[in-house]
């Protein structure tokens, strides 16, 4: 077995388990290299696996001596707490140490996803589903002629965390894109990450460098200025707030793009809220939601000192006004924050699913997530190795929910067009966990160069070969389904921005009854499309039978009656 | 950053995204439809409401707050016109030393004045030039009127304002735009400070609707200030708009809904009387308690002795009677506070009590559940009232629940509107205004003690519930764990009977607590609106455990507050009795049983819960109503409501499966047709037709049973619809009856998104309904959605609801077939 070494021991006996919502049962509790499961005797056969990778916290309690034994409690990802009692210190111990260092691996080729082996046969491979070829060809469908496909960075030399291939105006060569890259912060240099229907884009990128010695760029200047025509005029978004960036005057040129440099550009700051601060603040909104014995008011001003849904307030604003730019005004937008991975990937994936008709289908939101966050490099695993729910001392940095501030956006734009998504926010909800633990490759590694030298799409299963396959992707499908080309302008008003329960209350408020309301209204979508199809076959039949009739003289033909009244 | 140079930054901050492809409105000039409704139910702006601007709306889902008077009703209203009224009308056209005379008139002693009335009267009446408003008397016109939109300040509708005697209405014809605004709905009028365009005037109503208008003149600010206040509250009961009002287009009779409810067939449907419970009718004419029902269920074992003697020690006479009787033999009795000081005690009271244990073969004990704060019940001992001692009552259980009095909670409900007003609104503010508002909090702990005595119930202990008179908090709760201890109160019939009997006959102070007339403000308190949002609790929890939807909760605040309906008139039962409303007035519940189909709840199960709900209460399950507090600002709302669809769909199911029966029986006859010509015979399809077509009548039955089922239900039952009526012919004629039979019904109906207008041009906002013409699947509104009748291409002759023009259609042809 693998990482025998750290699992002392493998099975314990009598273990009494309490989950929420759930009643507590006694047990046997097994580790294996990358599993907790516990499997309840008795008449019930209860049985659970939990993949290490899912813990985010390890508490052990032990009992107060002499009485040996004590609780081991596991905070997962998911917001849920379960906690186990131990009759045995020993055991207690060995499982306490076992859980917390296999669950804070950092050697990403130990994870599940290079011993998962699917049960099925992968029909369409997740890994060349999104091709950029294939991306790119959709996203400036008419306008080859301005764009092309750039492999500057192809060996991953002029930006580590871009893929190898990039949409690029095709008026500049890659010469220009090398030196705007040295401009740019991580080499994040301009790049397409969307165009609009009426011919407007959106670009990304990171800041320009700050400090005193920084001079202007005129390559970055002329990427930029190369997909505006003479005379327009474009946005730079910067979600950065104002007084971060530092000022030209204080400290030289740099932190942003200077106006009398780029004279066709606008900078606009939309400030969003970044890495801990948005972890501190998740964190907080998870701890009260979980405090299920707190009053009314304690829950509401521990609601809003979360500040969670500010957040997603204002990501959503930013995002409709990235949307109003490109759409309204047809102007092109460069939107960038510091280095171009959190927030700048959460507002231009939220404007494209407000924009765009195609990524709120199956399909085309896993290309959404494909394009602006795994394969623009958003750091899943750093970001990702810690949640909410762990304590403090353990959290890198470089741990976010970022991604799950997008999620959390786009089921708001959900709740507010039901009939518009070709998924439920069931798909949401697996995606947001997918991207913390999984039995996937999807979600490892950390860019494009990372995936690539891990060989992830040889070693490993793709998420989307296991979402896209008609069984699993049936559960995930919406039944009020209707396509909407239009854009979708949602509403940020603070009473129309909610808590999603599904995500952050799963645990507390039995979800069933939801589940149940689904599945009817399943039902009567169902039930209705039969009945159409069933009245339309029915109408041919009798239509048929008319036919016979009147060729057999049985029944007079339409015509001769129908001038009678006509 | 500058928003004069980035116009669309402004919209950026401000709450909504207007979407420009949809700012372009047609400049259609003509409002509405005109002469041909009567009764007008209009709202909002032409462009899309929820993107561009606030949307106003006064009317309920389908235009029923509307005035519809008669020609005769209207004549009625003018004959009671006070005073003001008059001097308002004057005021347009008469000199005005008529109007300052007319405005020294005590509006009180002007209404027996018959021949002032007479003059004006017919000067209205006879008089050519009199203006009316969609053929609405108007009393007071004024233009250039400006209605301001809280988001968007740079550009008002501008229009004008007409004053009628039941509404005042709001045109702004360039953008299409009508607010209407139900005088009896205003709950305040302020006239804010002047500014250099004119004087404002804000109004709120009792449905959470907020306007500002701002007049050119501040005279006629302060006219249509003193106009509004004395309107929208009259001084006498008579003069509420239920007794003026008559239903012109709608087919329902006024006797309709008011024979609906009776106390002592609901109480049978428990069980009662039985051996442990009786009927007493010792308050036959009132005199034990005016608040309460004339028919009351107490213990069979105690005494008439016994009962007078507990009503003189209870406040108000309310003494502890049955109000519900569980299954388990559990009972539910409310009753009002003891008058027990700080050491008084009756022992007819202490019998009484004991009586109602004694009733209960299940239990030693029962629960006294005192649903105020500890300290309000202490407070009241000092005034000679107070609760049951422990001491004094043998087997009870007594215990306080916290919840706060009517001024606590009006002004809480207050507080929670200025949240929702707020002019910056940040997430923080917004749940901080909430938070402080302590609404929530209310809510929570009203919910958190009717599931306390629900429970108790459960466990088959009986309870006895009060709080001061028993007629607020008291009624919440009772009402309320019985809807969670009894799936029949979840149905449409139950739930009214709920109201009728913990509501209405019980005593609940309508006309006080809903402000109907100018008396006492502090008597004024959002109690039934707290009934209301409880239910809305519920029903999130449970989505389909209740026969009826969100969309009923408020048809039925709106209606609460609109004394349109008598139903809710009076303070109790013998106020009703003595107002002889069931004659006077229409019934609420007539005009419900008539749009039924739009209450009711597609996900309904009716075995889905049969035993008690426990609705999780942890705070963060309890939500601030964003349907109803933020009624009509249509911008936050969901653009696409599941419930709408839902509900289209579930009809156009029951039209495809009506058609589905018609094609397959006409497939037969044909198939016969061709036999007799053909000996070859092919009876395996014919068979299969035959099974499918009784499975699709018995779910056919099952889908309109609950139509049927409604007491009140206009609709034919099941059975008779679906024996052949004489004129279906299973013969048939030509094949251009076949054409005109599938040309009836319409396979695929329009989808209900983007509709931004019915036809008429009525505008829709997300809480009008959208109703589908059954034969050609377009969307209309209500009011254009008018006729009903069977479609040559259904099976059954059940009436369907289609279009106008449809209907001509249907009409034209079926008599042209009967005439060839």
């Amino acid at each position: 077995m693998e990482f025998a070494h750290l699992i002392k021991s493998p099975r314990v006996e009598k273990v009494l388990v309490h989950r929420p919502l759930n009643k507590s049962v006694e047990g046997v509790l097994c580790i294996t290299g990358h599993h907790l499961i516990f499997s309840a005797g008795g008449e019930s056969p209860d049985e659970f696996w939990l993949i290490h990778r899912i813990i985010d916290l390890v508490e052990r309690k032990p009992n107060t001596p002499p009485a040996p034994g004590g609780t081991l409690t596991l905070k997962c990802k998911d917001f849920s707490v379960i906690s186990f009692d131990f009759q045995n210190s020993e055991e207690l111990n060995n499982v306490s140490a076992s859980l917390d260092c296999l669950s804070s691996i950092e050697n990403q080729s130990l994870y599940y996803p290079f011993f998962y082996q699917p049960v099925y046969n992968v029909i369409e491979d997740g890994w060349t589903a999104f091709r950029p070829e294939i991306e790119f060809s959709k996203l400036v469908m008419q306008q080859q002629e301005d764009w092309r496909i750039s492999y500057v960075n192809k060996d991953y030399s002029i930006c580590s965390s871009y893929p190898s291939a990039v949409v690029v105006p095709k008026a500049v060569d890659d010469d220009v894109l090398i030196a705007a890259a040295s401009f740019r912060v991580g080499g994040r240099f301009p790049v397409l990450s969307y165009r609009h229907e009426g011919g407007a884009v959106m670009m990304r990128s990171s800041q320009p460098p700050s400090g005193p010695n920084v001079k202007r760029c005129r390559e970055d200047e002329k990427l930029l200025n190369s997909v505006l025509k003479p005379g327009m005029r474009g946005y730079i978004i910067d979600t950065r707030h104002q007084s971060t960036t530092p000022t030209p005057k204080s400290k030289g040129s740099g932190g942003f793009e200077i106006e009398s440099h780029y004279p066709q550009w606008r900078r606009i700051h939309k400030p969003i809220e970044r890495l801990q601060s948005l972890l501190e603040s998740l964190s907080k909104l998870v701890e009260a939601c979980l405090d299920t014995g707190s009053s009314m008011d304690k829950w509401l001003s521990r609601l809003e000192s979360s500040q969670w849904l500010s957040y997603v307030k204002e990501t959503m604003n930013c995002a409709c006004l990235v949307s109003q730019c490109i759409d309204q005004e047809t102007a092109a937008v460069l939107l960038h924050g510091g280095e171009g991975l959190d927030s700048t990937l959460a507002v231009s994936a939220l404007a494209q699913v407000i924009l765009s008709p195609d990524s709120r289908t199956v399909h085309g939101f896993e290309a959404l997530i494909e394009r602006e966050w795994i394969q623009a490099g958003y750091p899943f695993v750093q970001r990702h190795h810690r949640s909410a729910l762990s304590n403090t001392v353990s959290r890198g940095k470089e741990n976010a929910p970022t991604f799950l501030l997008f999620i959390d956006c786009t089921w708001q734009i959900m709740q507010q067009f039901p009939c518009s998504f070709e998924f439920n926010e069931g798909f949401l909800i697996q995606l947001a966990r997918h991207s913390y633990w999984s039995q996937f490759g999807t979600f490892l590694g950390n860019n494009e160069l990372d995936r690539h030298q891990m060989q992830l799409a040889n070693k490993t299963v793709s998420l989307w070969s296991h979402l896209n396959r008609p069984e699993i992707l049936r559960s995930f499908l919406n039944p009020l389904y209707e396509p909407n080309n239009r854009v979708i302008w949602p509403s940020v008003a603070p009473m129309s921005v909610n808590l999603w329960p599904a995500m952050y209350l799963a645990y507390v408020v039995e979800p069933k009854v939801y589940d149940d309301a689904w599945r009817d209204i399943a039902a009567i979508c169902e039930q209705d499309k039969e009945l159409r199809s069933k009245a339309q076959r029915l109408r041919r039949q009798l239509i048929d039978l008319e036919r016979d009739a009147i060729s057999k003289g049985l029944l007079d033909s339409p015509s001769s009656i129908g001038t009678v009244f006509d | 950053m500058n928003c004069a140079t980035y116009p669309w930054m402004k919209l950026a901050h401000s709450v909504t995204i207007p979407c420009v492809s949809q700012m372009l409105s047609s400049n259609v000039a003509t409002v509405g439809g005109g002469g041909e409704h009567d009764s007008i139910g209009k709202s909002t702006d032409s462009t899309d409401g929820g993107d561009k601007s606030k949307t106003n709306q006064t009317s309920g889902p389908d235009g029923q707050l509307n005035r519809s008077l008669s020609f005769d009703g209207r004549r009625k209203v003018w004959a009671r016109v006070e005073a003001h009224w008059a001097r308002v009308t004057l005021d347009r056209s008469v000199p005005s030393s008529v109007a300052n005379s007319a405005d020294k008139h005590d509006p009180q002693g002007a209404v027996g004045e018959q021949p002032f009335y007479q003059r004006i009267r017919s000067w209205l009446t006879s008089n050519p030039q009199t203006q009316t408003y969609q053929q609405s008397p108007v009393m007071t016109k004024i233009e250039n009127v400006r209605m301001l939109d809280r988001y968007n300040n740079r550009k008002p509708s501008t229009g004008t304002l007409y004053l009628t005697a039941t509404h005042l209405i709001f045109v702004d014809p360039d953008a299409k735009k009508e607010t209407w605004v139900l005088l009896m709905h205003v709950a305040t009028v302020q006239k804010l400070p002047l500014s250099t365009v004119g004087a404002p005037l804000q109004i709120r109503c009792k449905t959470f609707l907020s306007v500002t208008f701002v007049l050119p003149r501040e005279r006629e600010c302060h006219d249509l200030y003193t106009s509004l206040m004395q309107m929208s509250q009259p001084f006498h009961i008579e003069d509420l708009y239920c007794f003026h009002y008559t239903s012109s287009l709608e087919e329902i009779p006024r006797t309709a809904g008011w024979t609906f409810f009776d106390l002592e067939t609901e109480f049978q449907r428990m069980g009662v009387p039985n051996s442990n419970w009786t009927m007493t009718n010792l308050n036959k004419d009132y005199q034990l308690c005016d608040t309460y029902p004339q028919c009351l269920f107490v213990p069979s074992s105690v005494s008439t002795i016994v009962l007078v003697g507990s009503a003189s020690f209870r406040s108000k006479g309310r003494l502890p009677v049955l109000t519900y009787l569980h299954k388990n033999q559990a009972a539910l009795c409310r009753c009002s506070q003891p008058l027990s000081g700080f050491s008084a005690r009756c022992v007819e009271d202490e019998q009484l009590l004991n009586g109602i244990v004694q009733a209960n073969p299940n239990a030693k004990f029962m629960y006294v559940v005192d649903t105020r704060p500890r300290i309000n019940a202490m407070a009241n001992r000092a005034a000679g009232k107070g609760y049951e001692n422990e001491n004094f009552y043998e087997n009870i259980k007594f215990q306080f629940c916290g919840i706060e009095n009517i001024h606590v909670m009006r002004s809480s409900l207050s507080k929670l509107l200025e949240a929702c007003e707020l002019k910056t609104p940040s997430m923080a503010a917004f749940i901080n205004g909430v938070q402080s508002s302590g609404w929530l909090r209310h809510i929570h702990a009203i919910l958190d003690t009717s599931l306390l005595v629900a429970r108790s119930l459960q466990e088959g202990v009986n309870v006895l519930v009060h709080c001061s008179d028993g007629w607020d908090r008291t009624a919440q709760v009772c009402s309320l764990a019985q809807v969670l201890l009894d799936p029949y109160y979840r149905t449409l019939q139950g739930f009214q009977s709920l109201i009728e009997k913990d509501w209405l006959s019980f005593g609940h102070k309508f006309t006080d607590r809903c402000g109907y007339l100018q008396s006492d403000a502090k008597e004024t308190s959002p109690v039934f609106t707290q009934l209301v949002d409880c239910m809305w609790q519920i029903q999130r929890a449970y989505p389909s455990a209740f026969q009826f939807s969100e969309r009923l909760l408020l048809h039925l605040h709106d209606h609460v507050y609109s004394s349109q309906y008598g139903t809710f008139v009076g303070n109790c039962e013998k106020d009703r009795l003595d107002l002889k409303l069931s004659d006077r007035t229409y019934s609420l519940w007539g005009n419900i049983a008539s749009h039924l189909d739009e209450f009711l709840n597609p996900l309904y199960k009716s075995d889905a819960y049969t035993g008690l709900l426990e609705p999780n209460l942890v705070p963060s399950n309890i939500l601030f109503w964003r349907g109803l507090y933020c009624r009509f600002e249509s911008g936050v709302h969901p653009r696409e409501s599941i419930a709408d669809v839902l509900l289209a769909t579930r009809d156009h199911s029951t039209s495809l499966e009506m058609h589905i029966a018609h094609l397959q029986k006409r497939i037969t006859a044909m198939k016969t047709l061709l036999d007799v010509s053909t000996p070859v015979t092919d009876n395996r399809l014919a068979v299969d037709d035959e099974d499918d077509e009784q499975q699709l009548g018995l779910r056919l039955k099952k889908s309109m049973q609950v139509v049927d089922d409604h007491p009140l239900s206009t609709s034919k039952s099941a059975d008779s619809v679906f024996s052949d009526g004489p004129n279906i012919e299973n013969s048939i004629t030509s094949s251009f009856q076949l054409r005109r039979e599938i040309d009836s019904v319409s396979l695929d109906w329009r989808s209900l998104r983007n509709i931004k207008e019915c036809v008429c041009s009525t505008p829709f906002d997300h809480s009008s309904k959208k109703s589908h013409c059954w034969r050609c699947g377009e969307v209309f509104c209500t009011r254009c959605l008018d006729k009903q009748t069977p479609l040559p291409g259904h099976a059954t002759h059940r009436p369907v609801p289609v279009c106008r023009s449809c209907y001509k259609e249907v009409r034209l042809s079926s008599s042209s077939i009967t005439s060839t």
